[in-house]
């Protein structure tokens, strides 16, 4: 029976996010004897919510190195507890945090990793992983015979862990660092005004806006600014995230009219991100795969379109409404400021 | 205080994005469909990655730029006579698979091995640069991997941004969760970068600058050397195009306010 290691990592707050309760929903899943490692400043108010998670052992590093997300600090905190722990199978969050550290980490224990895994199930002697290549076009199933076995779970993929809290014996393990490891120093982050952001991880809706926004309508001209207020005004009112097709974001760069709300972080797709969220509205796009595979993982699909063979469309969305995106908008947001829908 | 870098940009070849891919199983594991056949271009984060080095090289002088690169050779001299046009680069050229289904850890131990024989490489001041991801494994392990085996601990993935401070030390924008950007401080190099998509556009082609990179891209094409890479270890239990197909309800000569209504409703509707 293999030793599966949860290796997760403490918000700045000190608590767990969820997706580090997905992995540990994930592991317990798959069986072998679990162990739990936790690195951030302090880890035990973290380690007392999931005491109950019937892990044999709980691993901590923790201090004020160990607050910022840098890789020197990380990697060698994470090395430190796989090698403690002597698992065979680490099991982590896809946090921009650990998919920072997991590959150098699975270089330093002479093993191996496994990233953006969407899904982890026991098999023959050992486990599979499921993964996507060729951004997001090819779904695969694989297994590894290389141990420690590093793997970093999307978020999203997996019922996250549930139970009740209690009192965690985390057993502590010393980390040295070297100077070269304390090179950098996290400063900050960056993020637009809360009324401005655009990106919402935890939305029910994914709202796709494409490049037709900003393209002549009927009249032959452009409406860009009453497509801003639109578009601003039903994530205002609906609190969902907004995704772009690569086409919109790409407008930026070749000088033509944008949505100056919508950057790079925007994109869904084949060279952007692939969000998961409950339900998505596609608005105004248009192309064929590969640019719909921003779309792939959301759950109920509707689009508004005027083309209604559309590669965003046809086959792809549940309901497909032939209609002036502009249009409709304005109604939506309008019923949705009057809150009645009926 | 102004230091000349190396920037040494990791980036290979995939197809491009607009082809239609189909996977094979064989002996030897999974495979593209008539893969040396597709239209190929470079990586597109690696193509990002390469335009900052360009300009990072432009800001500092005495900078120099390579490209290391494992791909077919014949495929990825096509790809040049493209990539040549846009940025000066001296190419660093390894003749093997790039297929995604390879193993990262292989391709990372002939890189980082390529990147150690540069002639008159400096680690002190060495920048790598790549894509936080390839748009073929998709994995973003590979730079770290390289940085690792090369020693270096001062790593950033997801970069949209990079400024030289006036004591030479690098302030890094690094994407995170939530649409945010994480800001840190490195001394300096080394350090490694994997781009996500920057904030430069694509520059324009210049013959001139394509020209004078040819004249070192074909002898680097001619010396590239053969490597090995395979997925040892590794099991494909399937490799499968997604199969989801939706029976879409086509709502055509709907009035605004009744589709309005209907969406009011879809959306509210937990």
């Amino acid at each position: 029976m293999e030793t599966i290691l949860v290796l997760i990592h403490t918000e700045a707050d000190g608590t767990l996010a969820k997706s580090a309760l997905e992995v540990l929903g994930a592991a317990k899943s798959i069986g072998g004897s679990l162990v739990v490692g936790l690195i951030g400043e302090n880890v035990q108010t973290a380690a007392n919510v999931i005491a109950g998670c019937g892990a044999t052992k709980f691993f901590g590093v923790s201090g004020s190195e160990f607050s910022q997300a840098r890789y020197g600090t990380d990697a060698a905190a994470a090395e430190a507890i796989c090698r403690a722990t002597n698992a065979q199978v680490v099991v982590a969050p896809a946090t921009s945090r650990w998919n920072r550290v997991l590959a150098g980490v699975s270089n330093r224990l002479g093993g191996r990793v496994d990233t953006h895994v969407t899904g982890i199930a026991p098999a023959s002697g050992g486990l599979t992983v499921t993964r996507w290549y060729y951004r997001q076009r090819m779904e695969a199933v694989l297994e590894r015979t290389q141990r420690p076995w590093l793997i970093a779970l999307e978020p999203g993929c997996a019922q996250a862990w549930q139970g009740t809290p209690g009192k965690a014996a985390v057993e502590n393990v010393a980390v040295t660092l070297a100077d070269e490891a304390k090179r950098t120093t996290v400063t900050g982050v960056k993020a637009p005004a809360a009324d401005q952001q655009t990106i919402r991880p935890d939305a029910k809706l994914l709202f796709v806006a494409g490049a037709g926004w900003t393209k002549k309508q009927s009249d032959g001209q452009p409406h860009v600014p009453e497509a801003e207020k639109l578009i601003i005004g039903f994530l205002g009112l609906t609190k969902s995230s907004l995704g772009s097709s690569k086409s919109l974001v790409d407008l930026n760069g070749e000088g033509q009219a944008v949505l100056p709300f919508m950057s790079h972080l925007n994109q869904i797709g084949q060279t952007g991100a692939t969000p998961r969220h409950p339900k998505g509205l596609s608005t105004c796009c248009h192309g064929e795969e590969p640019h719909a595979v921003g779309w792939r993982f959301i759950n109920e699909r509707r689009a508004i379109n005027l083309d209604p063979n559309c590669g965003w469309a046809r086959g792809k969305t549940d309901v497909l409404y032939v209609a002036d995106a502009f249009e409709v908008m304005r109604k939506v947001n309008e019923l949705l400021a009057n809150g009645k829908s009926s | 205080m102004s230091i000349a870098y190396q920037i040494v940009v990791c980036g290979s070849i995939v197809p491009d994005p607009l082809q239609t891919l189909e996977p094979l199983s064989g002996p030897a594991g999974p495979s593209l469909k008539n893969e040396m056949m597709l239209p190929a271009v470079l990586d597109p984060w690696a193509w990002h990655a390469l335009f900052e080095a360009a300009h990072l090289a432009k800001t500092a002088p005495g900078s120099k730029v390579w490209l290391v690169s494992l791909a077919p050779k014949a495929k990825l001299q096509q790809v040049m006579m493209t990539v040549a046009q846009k940025v000066p680069f001296e190419l660093v050229a390894i003749d093997g698979s790039a297929s995604g289904f390879t193993e990262a850890a292989e391709v990372a131990a002939i890189l980082a091995d390529s990147i150690k024989a540069i002639p008159g490489l400096d680690v002190s001041k060495l920048l790598v640069f790549g894509g936080w991801e390839s748009a073929s494994r998709g994995a973003g392990v590979t730079l770290q991997l390289v940085g690792e085996r090369l020693g270096i601990v001062n790593q950033f993935q997801g970069v949209d941004q990079l400024k030289v401070g006036a004591d030479g030390s690098l302030e890094i924008l690094e994407r995170i969760e939530g649409g945010k950007h994480q800001i840190s401080k490195c001394a300096g190099p080394p350090a490694v970068l994997g781009w996500a998509t920057g904030n430069l556009s694509e520059p324009p082609n210049n013959p001139q600058v394509g020209m004078t990179n040819m004249r070192s891209i074909m002898p680097a094409l001619q010396k590239a050397k053969a490597a090995k890479i395979g997925g040892d270890g590794v099991t494909f239990a399937g490799v499968n195009l997604p199969k989801q197909h939706r029976d879409t309800k086509i709502v055509k000569d709907m009035r605004a306010d009744a589709i309005a209504r209907e969406i009011v409703a879809w959306i509210s509707n937990d």
